[in-house]
């Protein structure tokens, strides 16, 4: 017994040494009231409206592992509107009564059994009628087939296109990053434009690259782009040196980078240090401060196509996003002491979108899913959603645009 | 095989034939997941209780039966009763193929050896995409659940995936008590001396290698087939080490530990992630983590011959008893 | 074209150097305890994690250095205190890998706990553009680990072999039972070999945090990569870890361009190579898990 009162206290005091070196990250969301852009349900401000049942909604992030840096902006994002939305009474449903909402949270550590496994704990268990999340594609299609089996909809933050098409065998499955084609197709474009026509590809081998590299292989030519090399590394790789430096002497005029941080950040250091004269493309996975604090100067004059949360205070004032970007921002700020991710906002994206089907279907499963497809010009934090039986994504051009570094901040490229 | 052995065989069949019955699809799917870890952690238990062997790279078997079966399918239109067989064979072959040269040496080299076996799969099933698709995966798996009216599909792969891990647990208990287990538990008490005796250490540690090696081939076969969808993530050192770990909790010494292990941690995981949230409001995957840890040492702390051992030594104390009390009863 | 083989040697020393450094606290470990420590990843992190929390505070670097391994060592004595101090001599070789993964499981989580997912910066210790030489570039924070790992490996070879509590611990790791008989406390030696390989993961930690960045998750892969080298180096040999470090950073750095997809893989396949052909790895010593 000794042994196991040493092991707790011993536990308690590592725990209390960590906890102070890690200072305020764990603070909890403040609620702040509610002024989001007309069409997102916090918009319901009726506090003298009767009460209803708690309506459910389930949702699995990648909150541990390997995916946790996308998990956890997630989760937090989630955990932050689900406050100000109960703070503000709830959602009115089609009863007309306001409903509170409960969000149940499973981590599925990253690993797609466990996916499998919490998917099935909300659908039977916690008799959730719509699930949102996980972060990763692979964690996503895990589950796929078991959501489809009990007809419950599930509004993946995870960016493959395979999630949902054909729609036709996926007709309980939406998800709300854009896809790689649309990503890739603007970078390409721009490619295109400067004048570029022999690139250098060098991405990560996941998921997440391997995706960027076969859109590339299949769109470049459509762009008169040769590939001159194509290199990889490992996403948790120290030094890409040796892959730059065989670039080199590729012949390339510009090198395109499709990956997330830190490796990201690794990289783009390397070609500063070698002093390689090319320029600098990355992908819409370097969509967070992370990226430009870990590379530092050697970050600025980049290039990447990416939702627009991260230019949003530069946007003009026309832009439909602008005003919901910049409230999410602020209350990320606000709540977490640092700034938002694009992956929160998906997460923001898939809430939202299942409160707003709630609140014409209420909690039955079958019409929230088609109340999903209904939605129009649902002004979002990835892009403008226009769903249909045919689109289960519902985002268009509008939904990138190309920004650069400019002194350390995210900038418009004009 | 003991009395006791085929007792408890048949109890656990018994308590799987009428889980469906009782039984939500979640603790159905924990059922499920604990017969797949169990019979690779079954391999892993013969591997390092029998030929004191430790391997580092199981998932790389687990994960190259997932992917000869789930491909086979997928491309070729095979049936998972025709590839899931392919698949162990395709296990067992890589592991002798590796196994042949490292196991004549004496020592501890094919935990090494695996360990790089492991990197090496996962390199190839990110970059051979025309073979593998690559880190993204694929899915279109048929699913192995068996047609039974009126059943829903967690009972009937339920059934498929119990009935493949009692065989499977049968084989092994069998497998401890023949020839083969005699020789084995020799070559791990000396080594030198089984050779004096004419005992092939190497063919015979070769052999339960390859065996359980195929074993997982066989567990990774059944998980493709029930998730329906593969990528390469899964398949790591991590679950490696998990593995190992399942193998040590339940306990090494049995082969009933390999089950004990599985199930074990299975839970533990699911234990951790319904409780934590309702006694501790706000705490979150990050907090499991660091409990299973703390779990996982105070286990092999307490009872250093895992959970089997303790199983083990509280019978035997148990059953002179019974036997005593119940002799007046038989006359 | 010489000046991309210099610079392909070069990018090697550099990766090398690191996995030597995490090399040399599984050496220190298990040469004492018999235990291999899957935790020396973890001690890693830490000092890499504490380091930047206490810069971003304000902290002077030399002094959050210090602070680092100082935590990280203090944690390395609970790990030995909580798990490892009760199991060894009772609980078998693979158990006591257990437990080290137990420790490392719960130390990633408290980490995440604390500082959450985002990677950290720490500056380097002398900013400047790059070195160059031989054609080939070099930024200075790899000289710098270079540097400290041949500082590390010449103090803990002093410890080892002209201090007391060396003589002790080489003791400990020559015969546990014996050690015992002339009255050395094996589990107090225990207790110094765990603060010692936090003390020098962390320190390694500091070193390579500038160039690879702070994050609860990066001790998994340089445990990986460090354990490897240290079993090519006869795993209870210092001088042979930081070779055997060296020797897997250079394999990798002249297999990236010949395949950047599959250069791990290549440099596996000539550590198995190397490992048939030399068991006891290519500096003498012990190998592998001892007894299981």
């Amino acid at each position: 017994m000794t042994q196991f009162r040493t092991l707790a206290v011993s536990a308690a005091v590592a725990a209390l040494v960590l906890a102070a070196c890690g200072g305020g990250t764990t603070a909890t969301p403040t609620a702040t009231a509610a002024t989001q852009a007309t069409t997102a349900p916090q918009a319901t401000a009726a506090a003298t409206v009767a009460v209803g049942a708690v309506y459910k909604v389930g949702a699995i992030f990648d909150a541990t592992g390997p995916a946790s840096s996308l998990g956890v902006p997630e989760r937090d994002t989630v955990k932050m509107l689900e406050t100000q939305v109960n703070a503000a009474g709830g959602i009115k449903g089609p009863d007309g009564l306001m409903h509170k909402i409960e969000v149940v949270f499973y981590d599925n550590q990253s690993q797609e059994s466990q996916s499998v496994l919490v998917a099935k704990r909300l659908i039977e268990e916690d008799k959730v009628p719509v699930i949102i999340g996980p972060s990763q594609s692979g964690t996503t299609l895990a589950i796929v087939d078991t959501t489809q089996a009990a007809k419950i909809p599930l509004i993946s933050a995870a960016a493959s296109f395979k999630i949902v098409e054909p729609v036709t065998d996926r007709k309980w499955v939406f998800k709300t990053p854009q896809s790689d084609s649309l990503i890739m197709e603007n970078a390409l474009a721009y490619h295109k434009k400067v004048g570029h026509t022999k690139l250098a590809w060098l991405s990560v081998n996941n998921a997440f690259g391997d995706s960027g590299r076969s859109e590339l292989q299949r769109l470049a030519p459509k762009y008169g782009i040769t590939i001159v090399a194509d290199e990889r590394f490992g996403a948790t790789d120290t030094n890409m040196t040796a892959q730059l430096t065989k670039i080199r002497s590729s012949g390339a005029d510009c090198l395109q980078i499709w990956a997330t941080p830190p490796a990201a950040s690794t990289v783009t250091k390397n070609v500063a240090d070698l002093g390689l004269k090319l320029p600098v493309y990355h992908s819409h996975g370097i969509g967070n401060q992370d990226f430009i604090d870990l590379a530092g100067a050697s970050a600025n004059s980049i290039i990447a196509p990416m939702g627009k949360l991260l230019v949003a205070a530069s946007l003009p004032d026309s832009d439909p996003q602008k005003k919901t970007l910049t409230t999410y921002t602020e209350q990320y700020q606000k709540a977490y002491g640092k700034g938002p991710t694009t992956f929160g906002g998906h997460a923001w994206d898939a809430f939202n979108i299942a409160l707003l089907a709630m609140q014409k279907a209420g909690n039955d499963p079958a019409k929230i899913r088609d109340e999903i497809e209904k939605i129009k010009n649902f002004v979002g934090i990835t892009g403008v959603f226009d769903f249909s039986d045919k689109d289960h994504n519902g985002l268009d051009n509008r939904a990138v645009t190309m920004v650069t570094i400019d002194g350390g901040k995210w900038k418009n490229v004009p | 095989m003991t009395r006791r052995d085929l007792i408890l065989l048949g109890a656990v069949a018994a308590a799987i034939l009428v889980a469906p019955v009782f039984a939500s699809g979640y603790v159905l799917g924990i059922l499920v997941t604990t017969g797949l870890y169990g019979i690779a952690t079954i391999g892993l238990v013969l591997l390092v209780g029998l030929a004191k062997q430790v391997s580092l790279g199981h998932a790389a078997f687990y994960g190259l039966g997932a992917y000869v079966s789930g491909l086979l399918g997928t491309r070729l239109g095979l049936h998972p009763l025709v590839t899931i067989p392919l698949a162990a064979a395709a296990a067992g072959a890589v592991a002798y193929l590796v196994g042949r040269p490292v196991l004549r040496l004496r020592g501890h080299y094919l935990a090494m050896a695996t360990l790089g076996l492991g990197v090496v799969f996962q390199v190839i099933l990110n970059e051979w995409v025309d073979v593998s698709r690559g880190p993204s995966g694929f899915s279109g798996i048929a699913s192995i659940a068996v047609p039974i009216p009126g059943m829903t599909r967690d009972g009937r792969t339920l059934y498929v995936i119990w009935a493949v891990a009692l065989a499977i647990l049968a084989l092994s208990l069998w497998l401890v008590r023949s020839r083969a287990g005699r020789a084995l538990r020799a070559i791990g008490d000396s080594e030198i001396a089984s050779e004096l005796l004419g005992i092939g250490t190497a063919t015979w540690k070769l052999r339960v290698f390859a065996l359980s090696a195929a074993y997982a081939g066989i567990a990774g076969a059944l998980y493709a087939h029930y998730v329906t969808f593969l990528s390469p993530q899964p398949f790591g050192f991590v679950f490696s080490l998990e593995l190992l770990v399942m193998a040590v909790v339940g306990g090494i010494a049995s082969v009933w530990g390999g089950m004990i292990g599985a199930f074990t941690i299975v839970v533990l995981t699911e234990v951790l992630r319904r409780s934590l949230p309702s006694s501790l409001p706000g705490a979150s995957g990050e907090l499991e983590l660091v409990l299973f840890g703390a779990a996982l040492i105070a286990m092999v702390v307490v009872w250093p011959t895992g959970l089997a051992g303790i199983a083990a030594s509280i019978g035997a104390r148990v059953t002179p008893r019974l036997r005593r009390a119940l002799r007046p009863a038989h006359g | 074209m010489t000046s991309d083989l210099a610079q392909y040697l070069v990018t090697g020393i550099a990766l090398g150097s690191i996995y030597a450094l995490v090399a040399l606290g599984f050496v220190t470990v298990f040469s004492v305890t018999g235990a291999i420590n899957f935790a020396q990843g973890e001690f890693v992190m830490l000092g890499a994690m504490i380091a930047a929390q206490l810069v971003r505070a304000g902290l002077p670097l030399p002094l959050a250095a210090v602070a680092a391994v100082a935590g990280a060592a203090l944690v390395g004595a609970l790990v030995h205190q909580l798990g490892l101090r009760q199991a060894v001599g009772r609980v078998s070789p693979l158990g006591l890998v257990m437990i080290t993964i137990g420790a490392a499981t719960a130390i990633r989580g408290l980490a995440l706990l604390a500082w959450g997912t985002d990677p950290r910066t720490l500056p380097s210790f002398t900013p400047g553009p790059p070195l160059e030489a031989a054609g080939a570039v070099i930024d200075r924070q790899t000289v710098w680990i270079v540097i400290t790992t041949a500082a590390v490996l010449g103090l803990v070879y002093l410890l080892f072999q002209r201090t007391a509590v060396g003589r002790a611990l080489r003791a400990c790791a020559a015969d546990l039972v014996a050690a015992r008989l002339v009255g050395i406390d094996a589990r107090r030696m225990g207790l110094i070999s765990l603060v010692l390989s936090g003390a020098v993961g962390a320190v390694g930690g500091v070193a390579l945090a500038p160039i690879t960045f702070a994050s609860y998750d990066m001790g998994l892969m340089l445990g990986l990569k460090g354990f490897v080298a240290a079993v090519l180096g006869g795993m209870a040999n210092a001088p042979g870890a930081v070779a055997g470090g060296l020797i897997l950073g250079i394999l990798e750095g002249f297999a990236t361009p010949i395949s950047s997809g599959y250069k791990d893989a290549l440099a596996f396949l000539v550590l198995i190579g190397v490992m048939l052909v030399r068991p006891h790895g290519l500096f003498g010593g012990g190998i592998g898990l001892g007894r299981v």
